[in-house]
């Protein structure tokens, strides 16, 4: 039984080839319009998400599957009381594979340790969020044509962006990859983060003004200050507009550099911004479709000939 | 001076930083034992000035003494059978602790679900630092922890 718990939970030979699997689904989508035939995938979401949501549930039915599931914990037996294992013991009797979002940090992989079928990690609180990892990563490929040797700029909510852990976590595997961390004192990156980077020698720098070293940059992963992850409404009132990328700001970086955003994009990036070539958030949407459908090929362990027929072979 | 007689088939572990006697204790669970446990605080040392000591009187492989460096990594654990010091070692840290601690962190899936297990694992040897196998939260011990 394979999961998708952290980006980590894959070999870098892994991704690479569920990158190639993303890029030949996006030249030939009608390939696998059928590859899921009969399949189901649950989507469980423990606390609201659009775009997660919507982005997995397509890629489920991109491929001929179905979906079903709750978006929110009210409309589940959670509002009763059940714990996540017991409703990943129910659900794996019903679908094939499963997605989980949860407030609380390490809910899938609770889910993983009692599941049959095999657990998509959308988002647990603040900690990882892989789906989004492979989406900003294919993303990276897809626009720059390699995923080694670039420096990468990560501005906003470094303390609580999940999506800014995972992908920290996952591109620190490649060669000659140089991070800048770019925050208020409040939200700055984790000190495990910091270990972890130490402790394999990987080059990064740390800056509160954007405008100080966006002209180094290779790729501006801008994030949003998120209300939810705060306890007090004070300090997000307070560091919610710390960051606001605009023409002026862009002015000072490279012609090829990109800007990637997870989104929901609020004021972070000015909506001036969005016409510009290196304004690559929205392509990252699509791209996260793509990714999504690779994903659940692999975890099923579905592969499509290139007849269109499928082969099923069980995921160690 | 204080007498604590001998025992004749035990565990005693020694020089225990003066104050996290206790804290030993409880995370051993000797509180559940039936046989007999003498916890010495503040005890006299040449050493370290003054120390815990405490003394199980029980098959030595029925406890599970792995998470004691993890609290205090220069207790040193005499086995004694029949009167005897048969061994006497440090331990290891362990590179997991299962239900012993429990994570602090509020946004952790631990402190909601039940019947989960604890699991913590060590992140990194030089600073003796253990984090949450859910969260990736570094643990650090509270009073509430016992």
């Amino acid at each position: 039984m394979r999961h998708i718990l952290t980006p980590l939970d894959f070999k870098t030979q892994e991704l690479d080839a569920l990158f190639d699997l993303a890029a030949d689904i996006e030249a030939n989508p009608q390939k696998y319009a059928n590859a899921c035939r009969g399949k189901k995938l649950a989507t469980l979401f423990y606390e609201p998400s659009t775009r997660t949501r919507l982005s997995t549930e397509t890629a489920m039915l991109n491929l001929g599957g179905s979906t079903m599931g709750f978006s929110d914990a009210t409309s589940s037996s959670v509002s009763k009381g059940e714990s996540v294992a017991d409703t990943i013991r129910t659900v794996s009797c019903f679908a094939d594979i499963a997605a989980i979002r949860h407030p609380k940090e390490g809910a899938a992989m609770v889910a993983t340790q009692v599941s049959r079928i095999p657990i998509i990690n959308c988002g647990d609180g603040g900690h990882q969020h892989p789906t989004q990892t492979l989406t900003d990563m294919f993303t990276i490929r897809s626009l720059m044509g390699r995923l080694n040797h670039m420096t990468i700029g990560l501005c906003g909510d470094l303390k609580f962006g999940r999506t800014v852990h995972s992908l920290i976590d996952a591109m620190s595997r490649y060669e000659g990859i140089r991070f800048v961390f770019i925050s208020p004192k409040e939200l700055r990156i984790p000190e495990y983060i910091f270990e972890r980077l130490d402790e394999h020698d990987i080059q990064y720098d740390e800056f509160i003004k954007l405008e100080d070293v966006i002209g180094k940059l290779d790729i501006l992963y801008m994030t949003r200050v998120q209300r939810e992850r705060f306890f007090n409404e004070e300090d997000y009132v307070r560091l919610k507009d710390f960051y606001v990328l605009n023409k002026r700001i862009m002015r000072k970086a490279k012609n090829n550099m990109f800007v990637l955003h997870p989104l929901p994009r609020v004021n972070e990036i000015s909506v001036e911004v969005d016409n510009d070539p290196r304004a690559a958030y929205f392509r990252q949407v699509q791209y996260g479709v793509y990714a999504r459908m690779a994903l659940i090929l692999t975890l099923l362990g579905i592969h499509v000939n290139e007849d269109g027929t499928v082969t099923q072979t069980p995921v160690e | 001076m204080l007498n604590v007689g001998k025992i004749e088939n035990g565990i005693v572990l020694d020089h225990i930083h003066a104050g996290r006697g206790m804290s030993i204790y409880h995370h051993l669970q000797l509180n559940k034992l039936e046989c007999p446990v003498a916890i010495i605080k503040n005890a006299r040392s040449n050493i370290m000035g003054k120390k815990d000591i405490l003394k199980i009187e029980t098959d030595a492989e029925s406890i599970n003494l792995d998470v004691i460096p993890f609290i205090d990594p220069d207790v040193t654990v005499n086995i004694i059978r029949n009167g005897e010091l048969v061994m006497k070692k440090r331990i290891q840290l362990p590179k997991e602790i299962r239900n012993v601690i429990r994570c602090n962190n509020p946004r952790c899936i631990t402190t909601i679900e039940q019947g989960i297990q604890h699991i913590f694992y060590l992140a990194d040897t030089r600073s003796n630092i253990y984090r949450c196998r859910y969260c990736d939260e570094k643990y650090t011990e509270q009073e509430t922890d016992w």
